[in-house]
């Protein structure tokens, strides 16, 4: 539409604009999320056994009563933000060192990816007990399962960046004389950073799915033992705010690498590409 | 992936050899604890005797059944919710990011509630591993319907095609490939999460035993299950992968 064009629309109805304001895909998200909520609540009051569930007022008013004040919850609520932070940072300073490792060449690649993509489709929950038994029920245990969990999806990816190189570059590096750490340098490092920020993503994902499992299988201490108290003593109103607040937790790791993602993806700061017009 | 050549095989099967000769060489030293890393020998032989007791089997079927009836929802739920999202390209924009902004969130965390709902059963397996495997198949059914190439359908349409032609002919060999991954994707999550919530907390499962065989320090017998479901899983891989080539080249 033309710039002239538009003194012309604000004549339009001032509620058009509000209900094309308001059908926007963000907005109908938002009255979804409220439409549920308002079910839940109405749910909760009316119909449902208090025992098992909890209208979503109460949950908010159970985190301030009962979960704020235990200063053992919030300890080990941190403890958790503590065992997912060093899992990850683990995850990733191992994944990008394997997988450069794995990546640089093709003979190691062939050797060795298929190695990590057999140990990645074992289902890991298996060797959750095992993990205890060798770590122990403190932090370490979470730990390490948080990052046998988050180091792969990193390795893989950064593998894969580095493979899909088109050859047409490294040959134009070749030819123009650069040296094998060039190459790896300036050419297959940058182009593998998406990927990367792939894997960093997916990482993330699972190094919470990690340390959450080994979490709630230890009953003796930290969330898993709140949770499971609050669930055996039918509380349900806690138990909606202290798993309400790790989900807070899990989405704001989420969100952290999807910043660090759109900030430094090369793509973004590249130079706009020269359009040449070309005869058929 | 590459063609694998002579050498690349002789370091992966060196690679293997390695962790098997460290393995033997710790035991049979005792540097290491037979609590932790029992002697690969008494593994085996614990699985041997594992595979003869009734108990073992029954455990097996509760984990398939689970699994079995959890993903037949997963895919029933999934993809009924995502053709219906794509019918609407408003409720594609409103819905998809939806289910994948949820999918981020480690579904685990409502485990408990599952248990409160119901109970320490296989049921809140069926449900925890339906809920989980429910957001890849939905995810995949939404990509597969909604990038379909315009022109095909109105191809279809301008050749008079009925809606239910359209769909059996066009929207569903196109969507299919997709689709596929969607429920490969939702399978070996769906086994993941059942056996997840087997270990955490059940009272039968593969999971339960090998979180029991723990509990009792019998280390044995909990490597010769896991020993069973890494056999198992490296097998249903390999049987889906070689069903989803077969289908794909048709």
């Amino acid at each position: 539409m033309s710039d002239l064009a538009a003194p012309m629309k604000t004549s339009a109805p001032l509620s058009g604009v509000l209900a094309k304001a308001l059908l926007s895909p963000f907005w109908l998200r938002v009255a979804l999320l409220a439409v549920v909520l308002a079910l839940l609540e109405f749910y909760g009051r009316v119909y449902a056994d208090p025992a098992f569930m909890s209208p979503p007022s109460l949950i908010v008013k159970a985190f301030f009563t009962k979960i704020a004040p235990q200063e053992k919850i919030l300890e080990a609520l941190w403890f958790c933000v503590a065992q997912i932070s060093a899992a990850y940072a683990l995850s990733v300073v191992f994944g990008v060192l394997i997988g450069l490792a794995i990546g640089a060449t093709a003979f190691s690649r062939t050797a060795f990816l298929p190695i990590i993509l057999l140990l990645f489709a074992i289902p890991q929950v298996a060797l959750l007990p095992l993990v205890i038994l060798l770590f122990g029920l403190g932090p370490a245990a979470k730990i390490a399962f948080g990052f046998s969990h988050g180091v792969f999806p990193i390795i893989m990816n950064v593998v894969a960046g580095m493979r899909d190189v088109k050859e047409l570059h490294l040959r134009a590096a070749r030819s123009m004389g650069a040296s094998r750490m060039e190459t790896i340098r300036h050419i297959i490092l940058p182009h593998a950073v998406p990927s990367l920020f792939t894997g960093l993503r997916l990482g993330m994902t699972m190094t919470l799915l990690g340390v959450i499992l080994a979490e709630l299988y230890v009953s003796t201490g930290g969330i898993g033992y709140y949770t499971r108290v609050f669930a055996e003593s039918y509380d349900p109103a806690p138990l909606f705010a202290l798993t309400g607040c790790l989900a807070i937790i899990a989405v704001t790791f989420n969100e952290l690498v999807r910043i660090a993602q759109n900030h430094l993806t090369p793509g973004k700061r590249r130079s706009p590409t020269l359009k040449i017009p070309v005869k058929e | 992936m590459e063609r694998s050549s002579f050498a690349t095989r002789s370091v992966q099967f060196a690679f293997l050899a390695l962790v098997a000769g460290a393995w033997f060489l710790a035991t049979e030293t005792g540097s290491i604890s037979a609590l932790f890393l029992p002697r690969p020998l008494s593994v085996y032989a614990a699985l041997e005797r594992l595979v003869q007791t009734a108990s073992f089997w029954s455990a097996v079927l509760v984990t398939l059944t689970t699994i079995a009836k959890a993903f037949a929802i997963a895919i029933i739920a999934g993809i009924l919710v995502g053709y219906a999202v794509t019918r609407s390209k408003l409720a594609t924009q409103v819905i998809e990011p939806v289910i994948a902004g949820l999918f981020t969130v480690p579904i685990t965390l409502f485990f408990p509630m599952f248990i409160l709902f119901f109970g320490i059963g296989t049921g809140s397996k069926v449900a925890y591993g339906a809920t989980y495997a429910f957001f890849p198949i939905a995810l995949n059914t939404i990509a597969a319907f909604s990038n379909m190439e315009q022109r095909y359908l109105s191809a279809a349409r301008s050749m008079g095609a009925s809606s239910f032609d359209t769909f059996r002919h066009v929207l569903l060999p196109g969507a299919l490939p997709v689709l596929i991954t969607g429920m490969r994707i939702g399978f070996f999550i769906c086994f993941a999460s059942v056996l997840g919530g087997e270990t955490i907390s059940s009272v039968a499962g593969i999971g339960r035993n090998i979180a029991h065989s723990a509990e009792l320090m019998e280390s044995a017998r909990m490597y010769a299950w896991i020993c069973f479901v890494i056999l198992t899983s490296v097998t249903l891989n390999l049987m889906v992968y070689s069903f989803e080539n077969h289908i794909r080249s048709r």
